[in-house]
């Protein structure tokens, strides 16, 4: 019991500390371009809470935006990296083309999109999915290269079905891989995520944040810019407790390191 | 030599599908002109002085960026990955400051930097700051304990141990950082020219090109020299990671 | 009694380097035959053919029977770390109804002695345990005929003799047909009804023996028997052993030469 305390005290204090010297500089300078956060807690306390519907128009189509494009880019990358991964033949074909289109700036293709799909989810969806797929797509072909002789000869062996190759082995030996890049790519979405409302959009906490510069609001900028941390820090937690229950078959478990 | 060619003839078959879904009457026209247009467009650019100072332009300010990242990440995380007690105090900080996504940043930067190259420069190296420092934390976790014991054995202080040892072995991960660091920086700087965050580079190009006559065959264009970039960084360092740590 | 396994002419070769050089044999329902030869002749090659994971340059394969499991030698990689050990026994037996499927798995971890752990993940078991989960897949599998490479090699003498024990009961009482491949003279003569001894690359088959000791073998008084011992010698004259060729001391030094700057490095 001690010791979580000390390790709660030892985790916070400098944050704690960095936090009260900010208030504290931020009243005795009074700086425009850094309010103190207790003025940036209550913009974002009037913002969002005081007028639910800034939460529900914008946050909430924002955050789904940002799941779904993830989704169908986790769904795109896995398949089709598995399928790239298990034929040599295949990679060969098309690893260059993969390297540049990775190397693609996601936001260069933005006029595209807009012209292709209207401005809209569909065309925000496009950004996101075209910029995030590319680390999950990777990491699987990765991972279902990395499926041990052995365990290729054990499964031709014993005749198994096709669904089970798949499933059943190809998949669980790359899930590690697989999961570091559903990470990388579920950061990217959010930056992904603001890219594609800052135009063409006036949804979206990104396309706030604009509106909140044109209007020289610092505050709701720095509101904006908070909740935008909290929400990957939350979402990073849960997919690490997702990964951490998909993957407890690992022989050294995780858990300790991270603790 | 086979697996070249095979690599030819991938990029040969996305170019064909794209040229005929250029072509065809379910694609604007306007939306997706077909490679052999944009192609003849890189051509005339390629040759234009104005579009080189472009490209110039992101490069160098991609450059700084990286070296700067560097600079701050590198020491930075060997501090945090040898010194347990200022990585627990820190630890909290770093992970609230990390998620902030670097794009977001960009309308106060633009408020408080101005629209000089500063703006691009900071943003990218905030983003590019990240991966290098935690794959330099990651390599000094995995630092051989053995190695460092035998070099302790021989009298060897904490400074010397942090220099002739930890740092040759952490090398390989550290460059493997800058390398992702790299793509992350050049999205990045790309954003926010696009963003009008910048009076010049690939991203401002490609902003003129569609806000002003509505050339999609330039905004290609400029899609494919930034793809380019991006190809040449990821092989370069990777070819110097090769190069240099043999081990 | 009927043929399980007919090898005719037998050949395999690995780009320019010829591996197993026209082998003939034919293992018989019921038996239990073991392949000795010298390290890198082409057991396991031999074993590779006969599975169907490669294709034989030459010569043909016929197996009377459905279809064969094999035990691999390197167990530890062969199972599958995020199965349970239930798991990785019904493994093979996905196209089996559930209820099926389970009283195979609980049947097979009881003849190798684990039903106990039946829930645990293969990495949180010993070695010899390991390879009695693969045994125990392999035997729930129930294939007409069950190949063995090396299955023994690495685990402690103690364990290696319970699971020699292991594999000659379970092999009597549910009249398995086996082949196992080993480089151990001992383990040939204590574990086959016959031994097939190959020569050194590329394999070809140097002798056929039959082992004229009874069914029921124990670890200390058959090992002491005349027989066995007369056996053993036999089969190590005809491996060369004891007085190796001037090639093969080259050789056994440039192993012994990597093996040791191999160590240095890592
Ligand atoms: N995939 C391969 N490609 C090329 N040569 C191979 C391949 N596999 C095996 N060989 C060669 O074929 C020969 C026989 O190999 P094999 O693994 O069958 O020997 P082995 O008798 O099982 O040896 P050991 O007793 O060490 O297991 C060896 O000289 C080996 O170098
Ligand atoms: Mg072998």
């Amino acid at each position: 019991m001690g010791g979580l305390v000390s390790k709660f005290l030892q985790r916070w204090t400098v944050f704690a500390g960095l936090v009260v010297v900010w208030q504290l500089l931020g009243w005795f300078a009074d700086d425009p371009f850094f309010p103190p956060p207790s003025k940036i807690l209550t913009a974002a306390y009037e913002w969002w809470v005081v007028e639910p519907s800034n939460f529900t128009e914008h946050i909430v189509p924002s955050v789904t935006r940002l799941l779904s494009g993830w989704a169908i880019a986790c769904v795109i990358g896995v398949s089709l990296g598995l399928l790239l991964g298990r034929s040599e033949r295949a990679m060969e074909y098309a690893g260059p083309l993969l390297v540049f289109l990775r190397s693609i700036p996601p936001p260069a293709l933005v006029p595209v999109f807009l012209l292709l799909f209207k401005a809209g989810t569909s065309m925000q969806l496009a950004t996101i999915v075209f910029g995030v797929v590319w680390p999950v797509l990777l990491n699987s072909v990765d991972g279902a290269r990395s499926v041990d002789v052995t365990k290729v000869d054990t499964s031709a062996v014993f005749q198994i079905p096709r669904w089970q190759w798949v499933l059943g082995v190809v998949l669980p030996a790359a899930s590690p891989k697989i999961f570091a890049g559903l990470r990388v790519s579920l950061s990217l979405s959010l930056v992904l995520m603001v890219i594609s409302e800052l135009v063409g959009t006036d949804n979206g906490i990104g396309s706030q944040l604009m509106q909140a510069q044109r209007e020289f609001d610092y505050t709701r900028m720095w509101a904006g810019i908070v909740l935008l941390g909290v929400l990957g820090y939350g979402l990073n937690t849960a997919l690490l407790a997702v990964e951490r229950r998909a993957l407890a078959w690992q022989p050294r478990s995780r858990d300790e390191q991270h603790a | 030599m086979r697996a070249f060619t095979r690599g030819l003839l991938g990029i040969a078959g996305f170019l064909v599908l794209w040229e005929l879904l250029g072509r065809s009457p379910l694609i604007p026209a306007e939306a997706l002109p077909p490679p052999s247009v944009v192609f003849g467009e890189l051509v005339t650019q390629l040759t234009s002085p104005d579009f080189i100072s472009h490209v110039v332009a992101t490069v160098l300010a991609l450059l700084i960026a990286i070296v700067i990242a560097v600079v701050i990440a590198v020491p930075s995380g060997l501090v945090l990955g040898s010194i347990p007690a200022v990585r627990h105090a820190t630890r909290a900080v770093i992970e609230f400051l990390r998620p902030i996504p670097s794009v977001a940043l960009i309308p106060l930067a633009l408020v408080m930097l101005g629209f000089g190259p500063e703006t691009k420069i900071t943003l990218a190296v905030y983003a590019a700051l990240w991966p290098i420092l935690f794959n330099t934390i990651y390599a000094l976790d995995e630092l051989d304990s053995l190695l460092v014991d035998t070099a302790r054995v021989f009298g060897t202080g904490r400074i010397g141990v942090l220099f002739l040892v930890a740092l040759p072995s952490a090398l390989p991960f550290v460059l493997t950082g800058i390398r992702l660091a790299a793509t992350t920086a050049l999205v990045v700087m790309v954003s926010v020219e696009l963003m009008a965050g910048s009076q010049i580079g690939i991203g401002y190009f490609i902003m003129e090109a569609r806000s002003g006559p509505g050339r999609m065959d330039q905004v290609l264009v400029g899609t494919v020299v930034a793809g380019a970039i991006g190809v040449l960084l990821n092989n370069g360092l990777e070819r110097v990671r090769r190069r240099w740590v043999a081990w | 009694m009927s043929n399980m396994l007919e090898v005719a002419d037998l050949g395999h070769t690995y780009g320019d380097h010829e591996a197993i050089g026209g082998l003939s044999f034919t293992v018989r329902a019921g038996e239990l035959v073991c392949v000795v030869g010298p390290s890198g002749c082409g057991k396991s090659t031999l074993l590779r053919t006969i599975s169907g994971l490669v294709a034989p340059s030459r010569g043909d394969v016929s197996l009377h029977g459905s279809h064969l499991a094999v035990v691999f030698q390197d167990y530890s990689r062969s199972l599958f770390p995020w199965l349970t050990v239930q798991g990785n026994v019904e493994f093979p037996l996905r196209s089996l109804p559930r209820a099926e499927r389970r009283k195979r798995a609980a049947e097979a971890l009881e003849w190798v002695g684990l039903a106990g752990a039946a829930r645990k993940r293969p990495w949180q078991l010993s070695g010899g345990m390991q390879q009695r989960v693969a045994i125990a897949r392999a035997l729930a599998y129930r294939p007409a005929l069950l190949l063995m490479d090396e299955p023994f090699a690495s685990v402690d003498a103690q364990t290696r003799f319970e699971l020699e024990d292991l594999l000659l009961r379970v092999r009597r009482e549910h009249d398995t047909t086996v082949l196992v491949v080993t480089h151990d003279i001992d383990e040939s003569v204590y574990l086959g009804d016959r031994i097939l001894v190959l020569s050194g690359s590329p394999a070809r088959l140097v002798a056929d023996l039959e082992v004229p000791l009874p069914a029921e073998r124990n670890q200390v008084t058959t090992r002491t028997d005349e027989v066995f011992v007369e056996l053993r010698s036999k089969v190590a004259r005809l491996l060369n052993v004891g007085k190796p060729a001037a090639m093969d001391v080259e050789k056994w030094a440039a192993a012994e030469r990597e093996s040791l700057s191999e160590t240095v490095s890592s």
